[in-house]
């Protein structure tokens, strides 16, 4: 199962669930890119492709995509990319895209408290963004202010 | 919800993000990125020991740079380096890096492993969580090696917190799936299973996809789940909406938890009696909650409620053993057959396909016939579609065989590429499953080649052939029937081997008419002869001996026929051989010998049936299942189960038959050429409409894509679009000078960029079928200032009106700085037309008007239908097009390099079909079509002759009407 943003021929945001080589990677997503690109609206979230299903959901410019095995529960699926989609949006405020290339490493670590090698880990909208804000309120610890100078390695 | 400090610690990465935002182009970006690439590398080699901070921070900028699709060679030890930090965010980091860029084989696993083990010990169950997911991302063996005996006891001890205990429960399914034979099975099984009564729903939920995992594998370890389960599912269902708190979504309690549970019973049996009637109150007050009003009008309501009552249909199907059940199953499911959602049509029917197999529920699927016919024959959606070709394969018994079939070769007719060779299949397997007399069958298939000759495979056809060499009552039928089929003046070649095979085998039965008389069959015959392909025309040559065997008074023409140059040094040396063989064969063996070498075909062993097992290759095991078993149809096997195992059947063909090749399953020969035409055509059709990316792509059209752009800028991704603005009609200008160059462009291919500018980009993508076309514009805004006023608008010049409907949706009158919008035409050819639309675009640019006129590229060969014929077709009409005012021709310099292949495409691209073997000069091209209007059709013949020491061309077209001659002529010289 992967998961991957894609807006008009670009990812924003990919998660593997099996060992896969890196070109049989690139290949997968450009196929898939263009398998989805070409769907038009209105038409069904599931398609087959290859001997996985996807399922996938369009936000705004984004689309949301998941690939999950014959036995899998496409309507379950399409309401998990909505959860993580609402769990972005909690988090960000109003999440668009400018969020999520700026704060590629933040969209990874909410993905990585609800979902893990593939499966929910949690549900709760409550559980996981209560872990997300721990771990800022860590990260705001750990960090001292830096000047600009420090900032851009002059100093 | 606090407003996120983002990015604070990593200025230098946000710069850096930015700066690859600003590049122009990408080899900008290539530029900007290996500079930083030097830069980073040089700060890991430095002297100077890094600090965590600007380590966490240069690792973070390399695996930014990986996501943005480049390799990265270096890094990983320093990622490393960041696990054994003291400080959250610097391990956070080093595991993403690891986990989204280590692949299973890595060198560096040791090292990482260590570095878990330490978190794993720390007893800090957020370093927990973080080692447990870099587990379970890496997955790899040297690591179930290390720790898969470790996980089991983190999930079952007391003191554990609950978020770890979920971890470890999916981070061990992960390890389990990737390395079963390193998870070790023991007391611990039990205790997992008793953490389906625990308190915290996500732990639970956890829990169960582990034990699913588990359980399918080892089902006796773990079969006290099920009495667990049924009782936790039973909690859910009866809970009012409000009691899971935050575990209930839109309004469903713990859908995902349900569908988990479902799933967990799905690996065992029907349980027993006492658990059985709970878990079917539970199964039926799911099945009540969809009749139930919606609480909620939220597609994620119905989404989840659905979910949870597929997953419970499925599992109805799994147990088949409650009729009661199994039909108010198919009834919720025919509701949703004729759902608005597509989503719920298309899981109503994939769902249906597994009850129509069950004896108790097939009689109700039966009953939706005419609703999934229907589906066929409307849904917009090529999968749904597929789907409801699917169900009507399954639900296709003795009673509806008829029908089904039919219809299902009404759909091949306008069936989409991609799932001809499919249906193909199917209607074989149930016209030779369900046939009551074999005539039908014959019919259907011979149907199945004039419809979709390209996508009949061989499997089919030679199981026609086994068919009726095997069937005495249908040989004469056959013979009748492929006699007439062969008629036709374009004939698939496929519908000339089965001819050809059966006419060799069984033409004497309809010798006695002289409408077919064996002279008149050979004649028939060899009038295709020439236009074949090797493999075909070998198997002619057979035909022609057994005709001498059947009809001595051919002999003397065949034998002239074999004896004729261009077989006997024929340059493909099995003709050759054939030839030669066949010619002395009828010489010198005496009548007798020559009637047993060339006796009738003896009956074909029993075996499974060819195509069977092909759609079985195709759709993975398991397909065609509903049909294998027979088990609601046994009497099927008795009377149609494909050719009976008779003793006398059972012969394997005399060596005499193996010599002259008539064997019945030809070696396969060169691949089907459904698969190279079919990819042609889905090319031409489907291809470009695949193309990712039209027109600019800055970042910033995420904000206003295809929906029109809200007046406040950055739109949500989860805010509704706003509804657009009206643009006004205007007059118009002149178009620009090079828009004749730019339509040029467009005349083979349907997708581009249309023009460019500083301020604006007009990419096209267009389809177009039989008279009507779409086509889609996007209007890029390439400069950060917001258009005002937008307005395109198709203009009609002159009587164009007449000729071509030109639809246009609107556009929002403002185009953001850096956004797309899209406008969508629909067009009409109403008859045949000469001038292309015009296209103004009108804007107001930071106060100044704007406008631009192009010509639309909509030019008359959209409008080609390719038309296939053979040589002698394509010469008598060239014929009957000879009045000089029909033919336009134009000789001309070749303006790019003359390859052939590049031509082809051209020509494919301008519409017409590719005729092969048609010029008797190979290096010319032949091309024939027909341009569809509203109100004609206008046939065109095309001839190409490159003259590659000359570099010039002469291109000839001729049409049935002359204008259009002309006109194709122009538009197709210009290309070359």
């Amino acid at each position: 199962m992967s998961l991957g943003n894609i807006r008009q021929g670009k990812l924003r945001l990919q998660k593997w669930y099996l060992a896969t080589s890196d070109k049989e990677r690139k290949k997968m997503v450009r196929e898939l890119m263009q398998v989805v690109l070409a769907r038009k609206p209105k038409m069904c979230s599931f398609l087959e492709w290859r001997d996985l299903k996807v399922v996938y959901k369009r936000y705004a410019s984004l689309y949301f995509c998941c690939a999950i095995e014959g036995q899998d529960n496409e309507l379950i699926t399409l309401e998990l990319i909505h959860r993580y989609v609402e769990l972005l949006d909690k988090y960000f405020g109003s999440v668009c895209e400018l969020d999520i290339i700026f704060n590629f490493e933040k969209a990874y670590f909410i993905l990585d408290e609800f979902l893990m090698g593939g499966d929910v880990q949690d549900t709760s909208k409550k559980s996981v963004l209560k872990a997300i804000e721990q771990a800022d309120l860590l990260q705001e610890e750990d960090e001292s202010p830096r000047s600009v100078l420090e900032e851009m390695g002059l100093a | 919800m606090p407003a996120v400090s983002k990015g604070d610690g990593m200025r230098g990465l946000a710069v850096f993000i930015s700066d690859i935002r600003n590049c122009k182009s990408k080899e900008a970006e290539i530029k900007r990125i290996n500079k930083e690439l030097a830069n980073i590398r040089s700060k890991f080699k430095g002297d100077k020991a890094l600090d965590g901070y600007s380590k966490k921070k240069y690792v973070c900028k390399l695996l930014f740079i990986f996501l943005l699709g480049h390799d990265i060679d270096f890094g990983h030890m320093e990622a490393v380096n960041l696990l054994s930090s003291n400080k959250y965010t610097e391990k956070q980091i080093g595991y993403l890096f690891i986990s989204v860029l280590v692949n299973s084989n890595s060198e560096l696993i040791r090292l990482i492993n260590n570095a878990i083990k330490n978190d794993l010990a720390s007893r800090n169950p957020t370093f927990m969580g973080l080692a447990l997911h870099c587990i379970a991302s890496v997955g790899s063996r040297e690591m179930a090696e290390a720790f898969a005996g470790e996980i089991p006891k983190v999930l079952v001890a007391g003191d554990t917190m609950d978020s770890v205990k979920q971890s470890a429960a999916l981070c061990l399914l992960r390890l389990y799936r990737t390395s079963p034979d390193l998870v070790p099975m023991g007391d611990w099984t039990s205790r997992v299973v008793h953490l389906l009564n625990d308190q915290h729903l996500g732990v639970v939920t956890a829990a169960t996809s582990l034990i699913t995992t588990l359980a399918q594998k080892n089902p006796e370890e773990f079969k006290t789940s099920v009495s667990l389960a049924v009782s936790r599912l039973s909690r859910i269902v009866t809970s009012a909406s409000t009691d899971l708190q935050d575990y209930t979504y839109y309004f469903v309690p713990a859908p995902w938890l349900s569908v988990k549970l479902l799933r967990l019973l799905q690996c065992y049996p029907p349980p027993d009696p006492a658990v059985r009637g709970r878990l079917t109150e539970c199964l039926e007050t799911i099945l009540n909650k969809a009749q139930e009003p919606p609480k909620s009008k939220k597609v994620q309501h119905s989404n989840a409620k659905n979910a949870v009552l597929f997953e419970a249909i499925s599992l109805i199907i799994h147990h088949d053993s409650e009729p009661n059940l199994l039909v108010r199953a198919c009834n919720q499911l025919g509701q949703f057959l004729q759902h608005r959602e597509t989503n719920l049509r298309y899981l109503a029917l994939e769902s249906m396909c597994t009850l129509a197999s069950s004896e108790f529920s097939h009689e109700a699927v039966k009953t939706h016939i005419d609703t999934v016919i229907n589906a066929l024959k409307t849904e917009r959606d090529v999968s749904v579609r597929q789907r409801a070709a699917d169900l009507l394969y399954a639900m296709c018994d003795r009673s509806n065989a008829k029908q089904i079939v039919s219809e299902m070769l009404r759909y091949l007719e306008t069936a989409d590429y991609a799932i001809r060779e499919e249906i193909v299949l199917k209607v074989a397997i149930l016209a030779e499953k369900y046939a009551v007399d074999y005539s039908w069958y014959v019919d259907t298939i011979l149907n199945l080649i004039r419809i979709a000759g390209d996508y009949v495979s061989e499997e089919v056809w030679y199981r026609v052939l086994q068919i009726v060499t095997n069937r005495d009552d249908v040989q004469g039928y056959a013979a009748k029937t492929v006699f007439e089929a062969l008629q036709a003046p374009a004939c698939h070649e496929n519908m000339v081997k089965v001819g050809g095979y059966i006419l060799g085998e069984f033409g004497n039965l309809i010798a006695g008419d002289p409408r077919s008389s064996p002279p008149v069959q050979f004649s028939l015959l060899h009038s295709k002869f020439h236009l074949c392909s090797v493999a075909t025309r070998a198997l002619l040559l057979s035909t022609y001996i057994k005709f001498i065997n059947l009809f001595p008074e051919t002999k003397a023409t065949i034998q002239a026929v074999l004896r004729a140059g261009s077989q006997l040094r024929n340059a493909d040396v099995e003709l050759q051989q054939r030839a030669v063989e066949y010619l002395t064969l009828s010489s010198v063996a005496s009548t007798d010998v020559l009637a047993t070498v060339l006796e009738e075909m003896p009956p074909f062993p029993e075996r499974e049936s060819s195509i069977l097992a092909k759609l079985k290759r195709k759709k993975g095991p398991g397909a065609g299942s509903a049909l294998d078993d027979g088990r609601r149809d046994p009497s099927s096997n008795d009377i149609n189960g494909g050719v009976e195992p008779t003793p006398s059947t059972v012969s394997t063909p005399s060596p005499s038959a193996d010599l002259l090749g008539l064997r019945a399953a030809p070696p396969p020969a060169a691949p089907p050429a459904s698969a190279g035409a079919g990819n042609l055509l889905v090319d031409v059709f489907d291809g470009p409409a695949a193309q990712p990316s039209l027109g600019p792509t800055p970042e910033e059209a995420f904000l206003s894509e295809l929906e029109p752009p809200a007046p406040e800028s950055p739109m949500a991704l989860l805010a509704d679009p706003a509804p657009a603005a009206d643009p006004g009609p205007e007059d118009i200008g002149p178009p620009i000078p090079e828009a004749d160059e730019l339509l040029n462009k467009f005349v083979c291919k349907n997708n581009g960029v249309l023009f460019e500018n500083q301020l604006l980009q007009i990419g096209v993508k267009s389809e177009f079928r039989q008279n009507l076309g779409r086509m889609y514009l996007f209007y890029g805004n390439k400069t950060s200032v917001q258009f005002q006023n937008f307005s395109p608008t198709v203009v009609h010049p002159g009587d164009l009106q007449t000729q071509l409907a030109v639809q246009t949706k609107r556009v929002a009158a403002q185009v953001d700085g850096g956004a797309q919008v899209q406008q969508v035409l629909n067009i009409e050819c109403l008859r045949d037309f000469l001038t292309p639309p015009l296209l103004s675009v009108r804007f107001r640019y930071g106060g100044t008007p704007q406008a631009l006129t192009l010509k639309l590229p909509v030019t008359i060969n959209k409008f080609f239908q390719p038309t296939e014929m053979a040589a002698q077709d394509f010469f008598q009409r060239w014929k009957q097009l000879s009045l000089p005012q029909q033919e336009a021709q134009k000789i001309f310099k070749a303006n790019h390099p003359m390859d052939a292949e590049v031509t082809k495409a051209k020509l494919l691209g301008f519409g017409s079909a590719l005729l092969d073997n048609v010029d008797p000069n190979p290096e010319n091209f032949v091309g024939a079509g027909i341009i569809q209007t509203k109100a004609l059709q206008v046939g065109c013949l095309l001839r190409l002759e490159p003259n590659a020491q000359a570099q010039m061309y002469r291109l000839t077209l001729r049409t049935s009407k002359e204008p259009v001659s002309r006109h194709l002529c122009e538009l197709l010289a210009q290309q070359f």
